[in-house]
């Protein structure tokens, strides 16, 4: 209960924290001029962050791309067509890869996928589809282990009733249970976003961190994650504030994605 | 007599567990056949082995032959998902999918390759008539069928067997999850769908069985112990094992 209570506050007081210092900046600073200006120049006083956000979303809109089919296939083999006690096993090796540290991503980011996108396709290589492939395998993880989950909730009813009326396998999969199961998925995807959009170090090893508005997968990209932790160390006074007032963005747009996430959630219990 | 189903000499194992012992029945056609017996007796178990749903279950092993249509479904020739559209299933529980009624009556027709269209309007409308649900359910289509009390729901699944126009239909315990009054209608139900197709349901209902069966089988402990016409059965069963059954001193 303490120990509860000692978590919640820090996490209220980080919170409290970066608004304190970023709030106040974009009121200074204005809106417009903060989130929707292209020109990042902190010293020169300019603070657009507007090429950082897209990066952002862009990026993890193509983590997407690659994470959401590749997880919800694997939880659909996993739950559907793997005997039970191989699951029992594979389950939990796949939840281990979260906790591969993300440098050790980027890492092979760095050594592997970039270079083959280099000669592949053209381009610095270090760029955002390099990321979005990068990120994409970093949430694997979370996808399957909670899309897993809800494939496993639905009701056996269900899949012996398909079967029952003569549906093949896979026909009872995408005819009825992914449909049962379809607002826990969409929830997992979410959840799966949410971390995309926070995640930083491999970010910054892969994305090659220039900040641009992208026109091909293959332009190097910054996010605002990638900003906040190249800057921070040398920051001061405005540029500073700047970069917790890109925390603050962050913050809302993650919180978002619970919340969107938590809605799925309700909707799917509300539907039973 | 025209047999729908014969079982000869079947024999079921779960894992080392041997369920079913030597199982010979003939069901026949446009009649309705109870299964009956104590609580794990494997009626369950041999209804599901004439629509070869004991197939999901790891470790079950099957012998013996059923004939449907002079063909073993065991053999080697037979295509499941064809042998579980002659042969429906209705369950215990109602188990209604998670999508509306439309889509709940047309699935058995979408698996077998029918596009989601008007085209199917008409065998909607004749499922869910011939379920005696089409009054209650015609404006309300695209509702979840989730949505809908338990009696309709289980007429629902009826309805979504009768939509593949299926030779048999297998009922296990299709009424003790509903009401006196909603068990009476679907006996009722049951006895109208008796003029087209054959029916073979489990009960734990000895007066249901006595009501609506034509014959019926006594199980125990995985062995058909007694088959005859219903009121024989109930009214002079040969074997003392289902005597006392019947009379209630067992089960
Ligand atoms: N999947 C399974 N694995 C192992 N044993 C099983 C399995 N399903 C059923 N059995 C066993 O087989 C026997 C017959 O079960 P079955 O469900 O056919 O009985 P039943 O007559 O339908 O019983 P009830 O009236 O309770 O529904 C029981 O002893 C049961 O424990
Ligand atoms: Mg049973």
């Amino acid at each position: 209960m303490a120990l509860a209570f000692t978590a919640l506050t820090s996490l209220l007081l980080i919170a409290i924290f970066i608004f304190k210092e970023g709030v106040p900046f974009i009121a200074r600073v204005g809106f417009k001029d903060f989130l929707l200006s292209s020109d990042w120049r902190p010293q020169a006083g300019h603070f657009g962050i507007y090429p950082m956000i897209i990066a952002s979303l862009l990026v993890t809109f193509g983590a997407m791309l690659v994470g959401a089919p590749l997880g919800i296939a694997c939880a659909v083999f996993l739950n559907e067509f793997v005997s039970k006690p191989a699951t029992r096993i594979i389950k939990p090796t796949i939840e281990l890869l979260a906790g591969i540290p993300s440098v050790v991503y980027g890492f092979i980011g760095v050594v592997v996928v970039a270079p083959l996108i280099r000669s592949q396709f053209g381009g610095p290589g270090l760029s955002m589809l390099c990321a979005s492939l990068i990120l994409g395998v970093m949430v694997l993880p979370t996808i399957i282990s909670i899309s897993t989950d809800v494939l496993a909730s639905v009701p056996n009813a269900y899949r012996e009733g398909a079967l029952a009326l003569g549906a093949t396998r896979w026909q009872s999969v995408h005819m009825v249970i992914l449909k049962a199961g379809r607002s826990g998925i969409v929830a997992a995807v979410i959840l799966g976003m949410g971390r995309a959009i926070g995640e930083t170090m491999a970010v910054i090893m892969v994305a090659g961190n220039t900040v641009q508005l992208p026109h091909s997968a293959l332009d190097s990209v910054c996010t605002l994650t990638a900003k906040i932790a190249m800057e921070m160390g040398s920051a001061t006074g405005p540029h500073r504030q700047a970069l917790f007032a890109i925390g603050v963005v962050l913050f809302l747009m993650i919180m978002m994605f619970n919340a969107l996430a938590m809605s799925a959630i309700k909707q799917r219990f509300a539907g039973k | 007599m025209d047999i729908a189903i014969q079982i000869s000499n079947l024999d079921l194992f779960y894992g080392a567990f041997h369920a079913l012992k030597n199982v010979n029945l003939a069901i026949e056609q446009r009649k309705i056949t109870a299964l009956i017996g104590p609580s794990g007796c494997g009626k369950s178990t041999l209804l599901r082995a004439l629509n070869r749903m004991n197939d999901l279950i790891p470790g079950c092993r099957t012998t013996g032959a059923v004939l449907l249509e002079d063909k073993d479904i065991y053999g080697p020739a037979i295509d499941v998902c064809e042998l579980r559209k002659k042969v429906g299933m209705v369950f215990q529980r109602p188990n209604p999918f998670p999508l509306s009624i439309r889509d709940n009556v047309t699935f058995g027709l979408r698996v077998a390759g029918r596009k989601n269209n008007a085209s199917l309007d008409d065998t909607i409308e004749k499922s869910l008539q011939d379920a005696w649900l089409w009054e209650q359910v015609k404006d309300k289509l695209d509702n979840l069928a989730l949505e809908l009390p338990l009696d309709q729901q289980q007429r629902l699944c009826i309805a979504r067997v009768l939509a593949v126009e299926p030779d048999v239909i297998l009922m296990d315990e299709p009424c003790s999850a509903l009401d006196p009054i909603s068990t009476a209608k679907i006996e009722e139900l049951m006895l109208e769908l008796r003029r087209r197709y054959t029916i073979a349901i489990v009960t734990h209902n000895m007066q249901q069985a006595a009501r609506i069966s034509d014959y019926s089988a006594y199980m125990l402990l995985g062995e058909m112990i007694e088959f005859g016409v219903t009121t024989q059965i109930f009214e002079n069963p040969k074997d003392k094992r289902t005597e006392d059954y019947i009379t209630g001193r067992y089960g």
